[in-house]
């Protein structure tokens, strides 16, 4: 009985994405038709860069949440290693480039420091990236002082991650670099969950931990790696944060987490772990910001825009589970 | 061949509060297949896992090729080349068959070191496969596989570590006729090639037909090896209870009623029951002997509600109900309790009171569903006496509460409740011997007050002084059902290990198993 079932959800994981993506396309569609501003090239740069940030701590999200477990914490990391970005360039006067280092390692210190409580202290990763959202939170207000830091001394800051390269190159065709971070990231994601040995025990932990570790295979060293690397991703989008506001909102970044899990689970990834696809947590990034674009456009008042939002998370899952039950 | 490749000499294992093994002996030598059998707790998987170094010894020797070895990891095992197969597979369903099998060890692209050569771990696994003729796709994912490909999976698992010696922990107990024979196949074709192979099971037929010698093992006692051609099931079987029967003898309440109060009728469920039907009186014990897994937990389960049948019927003073749901199974009056007190039975931060009236909770609502505090109480503390319950008060914590104790309260509720039909699922497990014979008298009053129990037990003294009648199950179907005058440990032993079985609840003396294979 129990392997029957599995044969259909092993069938499918690939109709999952092609599923979301026609999901995807669908909205795209419909709201073309509803609103004539809605496909047009500065519309699409918007929901593209809309989607960076978010796609990119996504990414990180997914690599947790295959393992089984989860990081509520990546919002307000993005949120201190944006702080840690502008404490370095600019009350520090550090280079751009080493300000941006220190800003993505603050986020991999943060997933480190998530990975060796939640393996080494046994502490359900619930709990665990819960504290250290509230402690991340409170120490950016504590290291800005509680007011945003501005990048204005450094403009190349700034143009890293909005000017575009693909502008200079093919003119007209203006998509900001941001985005191009994103893609790239989300190419690496995809290798190292894909080809890597960390990618093997990030689906390994969360398809049967017990089984692993009778392997012979590290299990708490993997964990942390994959929290870490969770971390790092915020890091990264903390800094193309920053760079796009030309400031450090210490403010800025809790309920993040949300968006990004909400993508990584439209995404086709399973909460119960040992599935998931950084294609699938991309596409689901996009969906999400279409659809928010999408609704903006059409005058829907931000509130209702959640509301649909929260229904569409949750009937994607359904959707997703009454699929695998047939 | 008959050269030694294993020898443990005086093993001896405590866990607290058990002693699990005292001073056995095991050998094992290169190229035959080496049963250990035993009954449940006899101790034949903590050997094993002392050999596969998942537990430590306290005392003994463990010579391996002559030389003594200490093993202290798994992964010190497998490097001697002692690979052993867990009851439960251990395998990760999401990941493929190659990936599984090289887990932990993955090979790395040479161009590109960062990489896993995936090409590399099917092509080995294929070699692998061919090695064992078997055909098997390395890149298939395990978790749609039948788990008899499972268990190939593992035994490739295992191989792939040049293992010499391979540990079978039950590896047959899911397995269908055909995929047993598959196995059996592949068990014989290694052991040509010079393998050592422990194989623990208790389908006695079954080591005729695949082993050279048995090992018996009793009570984490060693019994004696013996070349399996020249011992008969039988033999086997008595080696294995051994023991004196129970010292004191049976009080039972004298006659059961003639009235039947429930009648179960062709029970299925998927591979778990078989065709299960019986029935019980009123003022009657009926005990359910058996091996773990022979589907004694799912028939009570089944009956109460908790799991969904295929088919089958439940009469209840002759008139059908449908119990689709453990909450209808105790509006029709059945009460069970489960073998897991603490996780099934009882909601142990919960206090005393609260437990007792746990299931019966709409007979103490008064209007808007107000709780009638002082009648639970008064409720509850008239049973705390009856049951002789020792709790310092009824607002004591259950989980501060003895084994025994924390059993009283279990049964309470379902008095509260006024259920008529009660399952016990191993009513005395982890209770000490002082409050064993507390709920052995407690069952005998219950069924003189004409209750129908149902007592489901791994052991047979429990079984035959406690039963009027006994349902012997093996492998989801009843094998035997006898009268307590035709009850002994090696007629139950039979039946519990009878495979190929033919229910008759009539004659059981023409039960005696097919033993043809030499």
């Amino acid at each position: 009985m129990n392997t029957t079932n599995q044969k259909i959800v092993f069938r499918s994981d690939i109709m999952q994405l092609v599923m979301a993506f026609g999901a995807l396309i669908l909205m795209v569609i419909i709201f073309s038709i509803l609103s004539p501003f809605f496909l047009t090239f500065d519309n699409f740069v918007g929901i593209l860069l809309a989607t960076a940030v978010n796609g990119i701590l996504a990414l990180g999200v997914t690599f947790v949440i295959i393992t089984g477990g989860i990081d509520l914490s990546v919002g307000t990391v993005l949120t201190i290693s944006a702080v840690m970005t502008g404490v370095l360039i600019t009350n520090n006067h550090f280079p751009v480039w080493l300000g941006i280092t220190g800003g993505i390692l603050t986020g991999g210190l943060a997933g480190f420091i998530n990975g060796v409580v939640i393996s080494k202290m046994k502490i359900p990763p619930f709990i665990t990236t819960l504290g250290m959202l509230y402690a991340t939170k409170g120490l950016s207000l504590v290291i800005s002082k509680s007011t945003p830091i501005y990048f204005s001394d450094s403009p190349i800051f700034r143009k890293l991650v909005m000017d575009s390269a693909l502008g200079t190159i093919i003119p007209g065709f203006n998509i900001p670099n941001a985005v191009l971070v994103m893609f790239g990231a989300a190419g690496i994601a995809y290798l190292v969950l894909s080809r890597t040995i960390l990618g093997r025990y990030t689906f390994a932990l969360g398809s049967n931990e017990e089984a692993t570790r009778l392997s012979g295979v590290n299990v708490d060293r993997w964990k942390i790696a994959v929290y870490s690397i969770c971390g790092l991703f915020s890091g990264l989008a903390g800094v193309v944060m920053a760079s796009r506001l030309n400031s450090a909102q210490p403010a800025l970044g809790a309920g993040y987490e949300l968006d990004a899990i909400a993508a990584t689970v439209i995404g086709g990834t399973s909460l119960s772990g040992g599935e998931g696809s950084i294609l699938g947590t991309v596409i689901g990034a996009f969906v999400i910001s279409v659809l928010t674009n999408g609704l903006r456009i059409k005058g829907v008042p931000q509130e209702w825009q959640m509301v649909i939002t929260g229904v569409i998370v949750v009937l994607a899952v359904y959707l997703d589970r009454w699929r695998r039950q047939r | 061949m008959d050269q030694v490749l294993l020898r443990m000499e005086g093993i001896s294992k405590s866990f607290p509060g058990v002693n699990a093994l005292n001073q056995c002996h095991f050998e094992l030598r290169a190229g035959e297949v080496h049963a250990l059998v035993g009954e449940n707790g006899a101790g034949k998987s903590t050997m094993m896992k002392i050999l596969a170094g998942v537990y430590q010894k306290d005392a003994g020797q463990i010579f391996f090729k002559g030389e003594e070895v200490v093993i202290p990891s798994p992964r010190a095992a497998q490097h001697l080349g002692i690979s052993i197969i867990h009851q439960e597979l251990n395998l990760m369903p999401h990941l493929t068959v190659a990936q599984n099998i090289f887990i932990g060890r993955e090979p790395v692209n040479k161009a590109f070191p960062l990489f896993i050569s995936d090409n590399e771990i099917n092509k080995k696994t294929a070699e692998l496969f061919d090695r064992m003729h078997l055909k098997l796709d390395p890149t298939i994912k395990v978790g749609t596989l039948t788990v008899a490909k499972q268990q190939m999976v593992e035994i490739a698992k295992a191989l792939s570590f040049n293992a010499e010696i391979l540990i079978m922990d039950e590896p047959t107990a899911a397995l269908t006729e055909s995929e047993i024979d598959e196995l059996f196949h592949l068990i014989r074709k290694l052991r040509d090639r010079g393998v050592g192979i422990v194989h623990i099971s208790h389908r006695l037929e079954e080591l005729k037909q695949i082993s050279d010698r048995v090992t018996v093992m009793r009570d984490g006692q060693y019994i004696n090896t013996v070349p399996t051609k020249e011992t008969s099931i039988d033999q086997i079987i008595n080696m294995m209870v051994g023991r004196t029967i129970f010292e004191s003898s049976p009080e039972l309440p004298e006659k059961a009623d003639q009235d039947v109060v429930l009648e179960v009728k062709n029970l299925n469920r998927g591979t778990v029951l078989k065709n299960v039907s019986f029935s019980l009186k009123k003022g009657e014990i009926l005990g359910f002997a058996g091996l773990m897994g022979a589907g004694r937990t799912e028939t009570a389960r089944a009956i109460f509600g908790a799991d969904a049948v295929d088919s089958g019927s439940i009469l209840i003073h002759g008139k059908k109900v449908v119990i689709d749901s453990p909450s209808k199974g105790v509006r029709n009056g059945i009460g069970y309790l489960s073998e897991d007190r603490k996780r099934y039975g009882l909601t142990v931060n919960m206090n005393v009171n609260e437990n007792i009236v746990m299931a019966s909770l709409k007979k103490f609502m008064s209007f808007f569903g107000w709780m009638d505090e002082p009648k639970t109480r008064s409720t509850s503390q008239s049973l705390v006496k009856s049951l002789n319950i020792k709790t310092p008060s009824l607002d004591q914590k259950v989980k501060f509460l003895s084994g025994g104790n924390q059993q009283k309260v279990v049964i309470g509720k379902w008095l509260t409740a006024d259920t008529e039909i009660l399952i016990f699922d191993e009513p005395t497990r982890g209770i000490d011997v002082g409050a064993k014979s507390e709920i052995y008298k407690l069952l005998n009053d219950l069924a003189r007050q004409g209750k129908a129990i149902i007592m489901i037990s791994s052991e047979l003294p429990e079984i035959l002084r406690m039963s009027h009648r006994v349902v012997v199950m093996c492998e989801g179907r009843i094998t035997g059902i006898l009268d307590a005058k035709d009850a002994t440990q090696e007629s139950i032993m039979k039946l519990a290990t009878q495979r190929t079985g033919i229910v008759r609840s009539d004659e059981t003396n023409n039960l005696t198993p097919e033993t043809g294979m030499a």
